[in-house]
Formats: structure tokens, C-alpha cells, sequence
């Protein structure tokens, strides 16, 4: 089956480009990045601030189950073209990600389908690769770092 | 498609990441393999089976015996970190998927 959802990471460039295509209408795939209410729907994340126009500004924070703020994030958008288009900084405060640049493509496919292409530039191919391996950091233990370690003199 | 999905459960195992371990410093045979596992050695034919069929591992023969192999094409899928990432994402997307169809179908 293909998958939705792809991920382009070249190696050894600080750059990815993340594409889905969605059985929605691309208005409802925008307003789903636009408006507050759903942003903390599906980001799971509250919104302290969204300005969804051109040199508008947003934060967001994550809590804990026990309401400890764990994660707060900002931005500032720089383009904000209605159905289409959005170009905005993201940075996880307090974390040594450094400030990434996401410009995101938003097309229609048809009446009810859309696609969304997300680019998203970081400041070094260092910090790409430790925000790719975020979630990976989560789930596995040593012994695959050392099958990583195997693995690159292999190479 | 499904291959990288299989890869990564593959790997959630530890006995499976240790025949990995092994395997990648040296072609070994079952036998050889088991011997370094206190598990009953149909089970650790049952973990060398879930890794070929993965093709994490490879079986060649060298005259009477069969021996594993590293296969490191795609243990470097694994190495690009890219899977839990996309599934991180993938998860994300149908959450907004099914939260704004329920919105279009409230309207």
C-alpha cells in the first residue's frame, strides 16, 4: 500500500520536505492549520497565541498529565496566502533545535482532496538530523546504537 | 511498503537485536548463532526467521552449512531514523484528518 504520509531527508542536507494528501477539501485542511480550536485538537497543544496573517505571531504549550508545562514553542508567519500558502519560523523554546523555517504548500486535488507539502529548513544538518531522531530517541535503547555504530563503519 | 514497518519491529526485540549484533561482526550458522543465546534453539530459529524475512539478515550456503549474513542495505534503513519520524507525523495527520471530517459532517 503507498503510504500517505512520505518524508524526503537527503543525507547530509539540512532540509526535509514532509507530503500528505488528505480526503479533505483544502479549506478545511487550511483552516485546520488557521484556527485555534483545532490546532489544539490535533497538535494536542494549547494555544496562547495564533495570528494567522502576514507578520503575525503564534505560541504554543504542551503540558504534562500533571500540568507542568513540558514544551512551548513560537513563531512568527511571514506568509500567509488563504488556501494556499504559508511560510513561518518554529522554535522549541528551551531546547537546542535552534529556530527551523517551515514553508507549507497547501493544494487542491480535487473537490474533497487535498495535499499538503511542509519544507522545513533547519540552521545546520546537525540539527536536522537530532530533530529526525526525536521521536526514535524515545522507543530504543542502546543496543541499537550500537547496531548504528556497526552500521556506519560498513558504510 | 510494509517492509520498513517490519523492520522496526523487528528490531523492538532485544534477542533480535543481539543476533543482529552478532551477525554484523561475522557470517555465523544457526548453530553458532544459538550458542551464544540460553534460549531453546527454536526460538532462536523463530527470531532468525522474523530477521530474513525482514531482510535484515540473509542466508547464504558455503558448502554443507547456511550461513546469516548482514544485509546492509537494509539495516540502513533502519540507520536513516527517518520511520519513527514519518510515523510520528503520519499519526498527526490522521488525528486532523478525522477531526476535521467530524467538523464537516457536524455542518
Amino acid at each position: 500500500m503507498e503510504q500517505k504520509t512520505k518524508v524526503n531527508a537527503e543525507d547530509g542536507k539540512q532540509d526535509l520536505v514532509i507530503t500528505r494528501e488528505f480526503d479533505l477539501p483544502v479549506e478545511l485542511l487550511f483552516k485546520a492549520y488557521t484556527e485555534p480550536e483545532f490546532v489544539e485538537q490535533w497538535m494536542g497543544t494549547k494555544v496562547l497565541k495564533l495570528e494567522s496573517k502576514k507578520h503575525g505571531s503564534y505560541q504554543f504549550e504542551t503540558s504534562d498529565g500533571k500540568g507542568n508545562v513540558a514544551f512551548k514553542a513560537s513563531g512568527v508567519i511571514h506568509e500567509f496566502s488563504p488556501n494556499k500558502k504559508i511560510t513561518k519560523t518554529f522554535e522549541m523554546e528551551d531546547m537546542p533545535f535552534g529556530v527551523q523555517l517551515e514553508v507549507y504548500e497547501f493544494e487542491r486535488l480535487s473537490a474533497g482532496t487535498s495535499k499538503l507539502s511542509m519544507h522545513v529548513i533547519y540552521e545546520s544538518v546537525v540539527q536536522r538530523d537530532q530533530v529526525l531522531k526525536l521521536p526514535f530517541a524515545q522507543g530504543i535503547n542502546m543496543a541499537h546504537n550500537r547496531i548504528q555504530d556497526i552500521i556506519s563503519k560498513l558504510k | 511498503m510494509n517492509l520498513r514497518r517490519d523492520v522496526f519491529q523487528a528490531i523492538a526485540d532485544p534477542t533480535r537485536r543481539a543476533i543482529l549484533l552478532l551477525v554484523a561482526s561475522q557470517a555465523l550458522t544457526a548453530g553458532a548463532i544459538a550458542a551464544n543465546f540460553d534460549t531453546a534453539r527454536p526460538t532462536v530459529s523463530k527470531h532468525l526467521q522474523i530477521l530474513t524475512e525482514c531482510e535484515l539478515l540473509e542466508q547464504k550456503q558455503t558448502g554443507r552449512e547456511i550461513y546469516y549474513h548482514i544485509n546492509a542495505k537494509n539495516m540502513k534503513q533502519v540507520a536513516d531514523f527517518i520511520e519513527p519520524f514519518r510515523k510520528m507525523w503520519d499519526e498527526r495527520f490522521n488525528k486532523l484528518e478525522d477531526i476535521m471530517k467530524a467538523y464537516q459532517s457536524k455542518k
